[in-house]
């Protein structure tokens, strides 16, 4: 076992153990960051895997996702801080049951499985044939994804924003009455739960 | 360092994940749950490319899109949660109850 295996199993029980606490946390705010520990050890692991532009990309990415992520816990859920046990869960045995079953048959597929070995030459500079790739053959994949990074920045400012050019968001959303002036058709929302004209 | 050992680590990260998002009621939990099954994804895309692959830039590119699909489930996740928060005051899974029945 050479220092390269030490270092792979370490960084493999940092990202499953801080990955499983992630739902066992009492803060939201811990929990994010319990994940971001779990992507920067599988980052490492894309390091010690001779990927390290992908490896130190993840890294970046995560830490500033899940500040995002620990912005949005503070904004929207209580009990941020983790004062008081928390533990919201629902179907909590069928989920731990779909889980297991998981990643046992993955599991056995992996070992049932004999998987060609063609490892990457520990002389190729793997940054620069990704760039050369990105650039050259797959340019157009590449350039696909940009675009639809540019619709998802359009698309969630339309769904998170208050009120459109004609009135509120949802005006749209109320059905039409089954006859003229009267109440909209269909359920209606229950009433505690409030509606957003309420703060204007 | 094999690679069976690598992809069952990218197991136990889908697994853990997909425990995540079927038992949180959270949104936001919920998402993370989603965001620990792409980071296994990610951690197997690695790995066949290192090891099976011979490095070839493209198994590097796969690893790249999936960074994108995290970064569009993400954006559009909370602006849902956002959206839903305005017109329902909803932050869990219960709450969300008009399309049962």
């Amino acid at each position: 076992m050479n220092v390269i295996d030490i270092a792979f199993w370490i960084f493999a029980a940092i990202a499953v153990i801080s990955g499983w606490r992630v739902f066992c946390t009492d803060s939201m705010v811990r929990a994010s960051f319990l994940l971001l520990l779990s992507f920067i050890a599988v980052g490492l692991i894309m390091v010690l895997l001779n990927a390290p532009y992908l490896g130190i990309a993840t890294v970046f990415m995560m830490a500033v996702e899940m500040m995002v992520m620990a912005l949005f816990m503070v904004m929207f859920m209580m009990n941020p801080a983790g004062l008081n046990p928390m533990m919201m869960v629902h179907q909590h045995r069928f989920s731990i049951a779909a889980g297991v079953f998981v990643f046992a048959t993955l599991t056995g597929l992996i070992c049932v499985t004999r998987f060609t070995s063609n490892p990457v030459d520990p002389g190729l500079d793997s940054v620069a044939s990704l760039g050369k790739e990105l650039l050259g053959n797959s340019m157009l994949i590449f350039e696909t994804a940009g675009v639809t990074l540019l619709a998802t920045m359009v698309a969630s400012v339309i769904l998170s924003s208050r009120s459109g050019r004609f009135g509120t968001a949802d005006t749209g959303a109320v059905p039409p009455p089954l006859e003229p002036g009267g109440e909209p058709a269909g359920r209606q929302p229950e009433q505690h739960s409030g509606h957003a004209h309420h703060h204007h | 360092m094999t690679l069976p050992a690598i992809l069952i680590v990218a197991a136990a990260l889908i697994g853990i994940g997909l425990y995540g998002t079927l038992s949180q009621q959270s949104f936001v939990m919920l998402m993370m749950g989603l965001e620990l099954m792409l980071n296994g994804v990610m951690l197997a895309a690695v790995g066949f490319w290192s090891l099976t692959a011979g490095g070839l830039p493209t198994g590097q590119l796969l690893a790249i899109i999936v960074m994108a699909v995290m970064a569009v489930e993400m954006a559009v996740g909370f602006a849902l949660i956002t959206a839903v928060y305005r017109s329902r005051q909803a932050d869990v899974t219960e709450s969300l109850t008009t399309l049962k029945h």
